[in-house]
């Protein structure tokens, strides 16, 4: 149960980040990156490795310094401040206990740092514990806990000390999948009882949507698309967003005044102006639905079921429509219906769709 | 299998007692010539070992190089302990220029660095000092391949970058992060930079007698020439002290790894700033 005392001091404040450059040995490693946190609110920041998301965190945490751009808390410019100046709190990728400090030393040394006496530290770092649902545990040292349980104390640390900032850097990537999804539930229940502004890097779509009021995607530096996760996944604003997260189908078209004709069907675009022409369309798998045909069904929607990937709920669907491999995503009682081998016709949903550059056309070109 | 098994164990323990001859032989008649009568019929006598602290010569060569084995390894550990975390943390490019200059030493004659460095101490001796300390100097360069070697070895066994940059955030000082963080998780390297610097330092002779300095070793050498008897038992004495050291320094090491697990967390967290 959350303590209150744990909870008051902790209160959010905004943080702004302002055309944040970074580059190393001529490389761009980040790129302008502008982006305001809301107080309390937790952004996370997605994408693949290299795309600049935890230089842009380290930026945040004053551990690196940005070639060009401003780090700003509460209104106050603090890029020019050292990383045990700026008043965060970090939790990082690989277990950063101080291995010869109890988990309760650990919680309890940035308050030492900071001049509390014995007594206020010790009930402190308690309550922290506590909050991490720990309490029981404070006696033992880093090589007695398990992987999850390191990592609840290093948010335990790093909540302890009352940060401006929550900062994240992919703390669940060295978990295993059961103790991750807990504990990525945990960090969302704690983050929203203290209610710090948190920043969390990660590569994992799935626990960026499930737990961000914001994500932002970045590619090669640069900020993609920043949205609530339902934006984001529903309404990508480029083909690398819509690629990155979620599955995606990618099926050659042609873009024809202001609509893209798929094998037959046409369907709107996300982007009117996009010019006529050969194109690459960007379909989620849950925007197609199947139904079993007969054995001698043809035409361009037509194709056979060649796996049935269970997933729980749902199930993934892949057909082979001859020239091309589709996916289709939906539940587990209608994919029992059409068992690998079955004949069956597409049908595509007509939501907005996003094209993708045609390589070999732009090859040809 | 068990015959396999009994053949290692015999290989061992074979291995062993060679070992220990080898290394016990010469202490044991060391020991014996010190402690041998005027002549071959007489009793056991430990004369040569009561004339140690009556030797005026040897009980300050024996301080001196009390002092410059800790000068030494304290001028190593605050030189090379934050030049590597340096290195490692903020230029990693330049840790094989280190090593190589750590190493070099090695490589070096100790007959070459004192003509190399003689003209230095020459002109130490007569503007500066003429203490016998200045000497910590020239040992740190002595000590350092080796220090190097064992403290390079405590870095590689920790997570250096993870451990700085969280105790950074949590508000920590670059002071703060290697008292408090990087020496308590490397002890038992810094212990063992620390013993090899005092057992170098300890049996130095070249560079000592070469620039004209009266060391421990020095001093057994001149008091070779008017009593061996005691000057064996010097060098036993100092064997002694060395493996002493040795010893002491192992079981904290070991009592470490031990008791950890074990103290009180809650009874200790008051106490840190004396701890460390």
């Amino acid at each position: 149960m959350m303590n209150k005392q744990a909870s008051s001091a902790s209160s959010g404040v905004e943080v702004r980040l302002e055309e944040l450059r970074r580059v190393f040995a001529g490389v761009v490693a980040l790129d302008e990156l502008t982006l305001t946190i809301a107080p309390g609110e937790l952004v996370a920041l997605l994408g693949p490795s290299g795309c600049g998301k935890t230089t842009a965190l380290r930026l945040v945490a004053g551990l690196d310094e940005a070639t060009s751009g401003r780090v700003i808390f509460a209104g106050t410019d603090v890029s020019r401040l050292g990383a045990n100046k700026r008043d965060v709190g970090m939790v990082f990728q690989a277990y950063s206990l101080f291995p010869h400090m109890t988990a309760i030393q650990n919680v309890a040394f940035g308050l030492q740092l900071r001049h509390q006496s014995s007594a206020e530290r010790m009930k402190r770092a308690g309550e922290t514990l506590e909050l991490v649902g720990l309490s029981g545990f404070a006696d033992r040292y880093p090589l007695q806990l398990s992987g999850g349980q390191q990592q609840r104390v290093a948010l335990a640390r790093a909540l302890a000390i009352q940060p401006k900032v929550l900062l994240l850097d992919e703390p669940l990537s060295a978990l295993d999948a059961k103790v991750r999804a807990r504990l990525r539930d945990e960090i969302r229940r704690v983050q929203l009882d203290v209610g710090t502004t948190t920043l969390f890097v990660t590569h994992d779509q799935e626990e960026a949507l499930a737990i961000a009021d914001r994500v932002g995607v970045m590619s090669k530096g640069r900020l993609e698309q920043l949205g609530t996760p339902t934006v984001i996944y529903s309404r990508p604003a480029t083909p690398f967003v819509a690629e990155f997260v979620g599955l995606t189908n990618r099926i050659a078209g042609e873009v024809k005044f202001g609509q893209v004709v798929v094998r037959g069907a046409s369907l709107p675009l996300v982007k009117a102006d996009t010019p006529n022409g050969p194109a690459i369309a960007l379909i989620r798998p849950e925007a197609v639905s199947l139904a079993t045909d007969g054995e001698t069904s043809s035409g361009p929607l037509a194709g056979t079921v060649i796996a049935v990937a269970f997933l729980g709920a749902t199930s993934r669907v892949t057909v082979d429509l001859g020239d091309e491999i589709v996916l289709a995503q939906e539940p587990t009682s209608q994919a029992s219906e059409h068992p690998a081998g079955t004949r069956v016709r597409l049908t595509l949903r007509p939501d907005p769709v996003l094209i993708a550059r045609d390589e070999k056309t732009a090859a040809e070109a | 299998m068990a015959a396999r098994r009994l053949k290692l164990q015999a290989f061992r323990v074979v291995v062993f007692a060679v070992c220990g001859v080898f290394f016990l032989v010469p202490l044991g008649a060391m020991l014996e010539f010190s402690t041998r009568g005027n002549d071959v019929a007489s009793p056991r006598t430990l004369a040569a070992w009561q004339r140690i602290p009556s030797t005026p010569q040897l009980a300050d060569a024996i301080t001196a190089s009390l002092e410059l084995a800790v000068i030494t390894s304290l001028m190593m550990l605050l030189l090379v302990l934050p030049t590597m975390v340096w290195v490692r943390l903020r230029l990693p490019r330049l840790s094989r220029v280190v090593e190589f200059i750590c190493l070099m030493p090695l490589t070096v004659p100790a007959i070459a660095l004192v003509v190399g460095i003689r003209p230095i101490y020459i002109w130490i001796s007569i503007n500066v000092t003429d203490s016998i300390l200045a000497l910590a100097f020239a040992y740190l360069i002595l000590v350092l391949p080796y220090s190097y070697r064992a403290l390079d070895a405590g870095l590689g066994a920790i997570d250096l970058k993870t451990l700085t940059e969280a105790a950074r955030s949590l508000g920590a000082g670059w002071g703060t992060v290697m008292l408090r963080i990087v020496v308590p998780n490397m002890r038992s390297a810094i212990l063992n930079a620390g013993l090899l610097s005092v057992a170098l330092v300890l049996g130095e002779y070249t560079f000592a007698n070469l620039l004209n300095y009266e060391n421990l070793q020095v001093a057994i050498q001149y008091v070779s020439l008017v009593d061996a008897s005691t000057s064996i038992a010097v060098a036993v004495a100092a064997l002694l002290f060395a493996f002493v050291i040795l010893l002491v320094l192992s079981l904290i090491g070991s009592g470490q790894a031990v008791d950890k697990p074990k103290r009180p967390a809650l009874a200790r967290i008051g106490s840190w700033g004396q701890r460390t």
